[in-house]
């Protein structure tokens, strides 16, 4: 668990230097960056906000990276999510069915998983490389989302912005209080650590999955199926992205828009990285990447700084975590002479 | 006619970002490295392009610039890939990650205005031949440079020692290594190179293609790039090829959102990433193929023995 500490610490260090340069106190600009966002119960609560669709994604995508299967098109995955689950909640007959919520999370389950299966299908069928699949897919999921909220699907009473109309009360869920953004979804996550905890460590497929990425030729010996990997570990992903899409237009969006995700299913991907692509180490990840984007906004607003600096922070912090991991696992050693 | 040399001329104009990354990273992967972070390398190549240009820089230094950026951004990935040993892919993402991010921190200030993009040569006579010289002969000097690195590196990796020693490394670091050569310098030298090319095609995108700053204006050329090498079967002449077919695609799609063809101009801009998709599919199929000129060490992390 060093690693992932070394590698925030450097960060920071990183980051107060780059702040100095742009001729900000350091030291005053961490603190904006990484402390005031969270000095508040409003700042609490978009904390958390943020953090779960980033660790419910992470810990889909972590089952796929165990097993070398990349998938990186999460993002694409969370939009179709998003379109289904909001699909639903437009034109389900009955607006104020207590069905509504249940039936939305299922269609942004299927939704995603239907657009994770088709780079699964051609890995495991046709051979084909699925890094570059799930990238091509989240650039049509993302005009797809436009094509919808530009034309078909464009509220009429909504003055010609390219958005949806506002789901009804039965198609949200309950914030806990009204007065902050964060609400019930965040039991999905919770629910889907534990799944993940119990895939991983207690499962026999999650040890095979192990297997088939840690040691591929001795999986194939054992006769552990490839294609059993590539399915399982891309339906997961998909499953997760496609439901975390789900939880933000039933909670913070409340309908589509051209952009609806600030780039969570690309985070999702380091914060499993330094989770170590295990459950409890992907809360925290989760937890320290969205303060990333919290930070972000928050330098951006009060010091008129961008809100790029968080995908250079995501950058820096997946940089020095890969390199802390080779002080790690290749430990220097005096080698006494004539041994 | 009009029409067709329209569709032609673009046809090479559009390819000519695609041309660079792609060479780049062939002699990159010809070397058994896999680098993803084409995206990010081209994002700096094109911001340093456009902030050099906005400089007052004249435009083969801004051009330069960009090539440095890419170069810069590609000793990230090196450094991490190379000396620490770490997960390529990983190394590669978080590269795509940072590349965005820090072009468009770099960009925050550049503002929307357009520049006065590179100018085309009319070259002389030749320009002036009826149909060929409108279709040949009339582009911007990057145009031509992308062929003449094609013929450079074509010649490179098959017909000198330098590029067999090259291949070699990327078939087995190990042999090669036994027999002496510095597996890790010459891979660096692959990557940087790699990241020369990124940066050059970033810079013809933003001061010559499209010469105004938008947020990630790549677009996914630099994945699609990465997929035109497999598609190539990391073969130069067919990395050009490709890049032509992809190229007109683009074309073809802007013309047809220009005559105002009656489907949704989504479907149209989604064609090149669908067409990616199913020409991966289709050369997936030939595994004999894409086994036979694949560098067999690809990704797999290499350290000398002392």
């Amino acid at each position: 668990m060093a690693a992932p500490v070394i590698a925030t610490g450097l960060t920071l260090l990183v980051g107060s230097l780059l702040f100095a340069v742009l001729g900000y106190d350091p030291l005053a600009t961490l603190q904006a960056f990484f402390i005031a966002p969270l000095n508040s119960l409003n700042g609490l609560s978009e904390w958390l906000l943020k953090a779960s669709p980033l660790i419910l994604i992470a810990c889909g995508l972590a089952v796929g990276f165990r097993a070398n299967v990349w998938n990186i098109g999460a993002e694409g995955q969370l939009i179709i999510g998003a379109i289904a689950a909001c699909g639903v909640g437009l034109f389900y007959p009955d607006p104020d069915s207590i069905l509504l919520l249940p039936l939305m999370f299922f269609a942004g389950a299927i939704a995603g998983m239907a657009w994770a299966a088709i780079p699964a299908f051609l890995r495991a069928r046709m051979n084909t490389n699925e890094i570059l699949v799930t990238l091509m897919l989240t650039y049509i999921a993302t005009l797809l989302l436009s094509w919808l909220v530009h034309g078909p699907w464009r509220d009429p009473a909504g003055f010609n912005y390219p958005q949806t109309a506002l789901l009804s009360a039965a198609a949200m869920f309950e914030p806990f209080d009204y007065a902050y953004r964060l609400n019930a979804s965040v039991f999905i996550t919770v629910v889907a650590v534990f799944l993940m905890w119990l895939f991983t460590d207690r499962s026999f497929l999650g040890y095979k999955m192990s297997v088939s990425g840690a040691a591929p030729l001795a999986a194939r010996y054992a006769g552990f199926r490839e294609s059993a990997a590539v399915w399982t570990g891309l339906l997961a992903g998909g499953a997760a992205a496609g439901i975390a899409g789900m939880a933000e237009v039933s909670g913070p969006l409340g309908q589509l828009s051209p952009q609806i995700s600030p780039g969570y299913g690309f985070a999702a991907i380091i914060v499993a990285f330094i989770g170590r692509l295990n459950a409890f180490g992907i809360v925290l990840g989760g937890l320290l990447m969205s303060l990333l984007f919290l930070g972000g906004e928050a330098v951006q607003m009060n010091l008129g700084l961008s809100a790029a600096l968080t995908r250079i922070f995501q950058g820096i912090l997946l940089f020095f975590l890969l390199a802390a991991d080779f002080f790690i696992f290749y430990r220097l050693r005096r080698i006494p002479e004539h041994a | 006619m009009d029409l067709f040399i329209a569709i032609f001329t673009g046809t090479i104009i559009a390819a000519t970002p695609l041309i660079f990354a792609a060479l780049g990273e062939l002699v990159v992967e010809k070397s058994g490295v896999l680098n993803l972070g084409i995206e990010g390398m081209m994002l700096m190549g094109a911001a340093f392009a456009f902030w050099a240009v906005i400089a007052g820089l004249p435009m083969p230094v801004a051009i330069l610039a960009g090539a440095l950026g890419g170069a810069a951004a590609s000793l990230l990935f090196g450094v991490l890939a190379l000396t620490f040993l770490t997960n390529q892919y990983a190394a590669g993402l978080a590269l795509a990650i940072f590349g965005s991010g820090v072009s468009a921190f770099l960009g925050r200030n550049f503002g929307s205005a357009p520049i006065d993009a590179l100018k085309k040569i009319y070259i002389p006579y030749l320009s002036d031949i009826p149909v060929v010289g409108p279709m040949l002969f009339r582009f911007d000097p990057m145009v031509y440079f992308a062929i003449v690195m094609f013929f450079v590196i074509s010649w490179f990796l098959y017909r000198t020692k330098g590029g067999l020693v090259l291949r070699t490394i990327g078939e087995s670091p190990e042999t090669a290594h036994a027999i002496g050569y510095p597996v890790i310098r010459i891979r660096y030298l692959a990557v940087l190179f790699g990241g020369l090319m990124a940066g050059l095609a970033g810079a013809y995108l933003s001061v010559a293609y499209t010469p105004l700053w938008v947020e990630n204006m790549t677009a996914g050329k630099g994945w699609i790039s990465l997929a035109l090498v497999v598609f190539a079967t990391w073969r130069p002449l067919r990395v050009l090829l490709g890049a032509w077919l992809f190229g007109g695609m683009t074309i073809l799609q802007l013309q047809g959102q220009a005559l105002g063809i009656a489907v949704p101009s989504e479907l149209l801009s989604a064609l090149p990433y669908l067409a990616t998709i199913i020409v991966l599919v289709i050369i997936s199929q030939n595994r004999q193929m894409l086994a036979l000129h694949f560098p067999a060490s690809l990704a797999k992390p290499f350290r000398p023995a002392t």
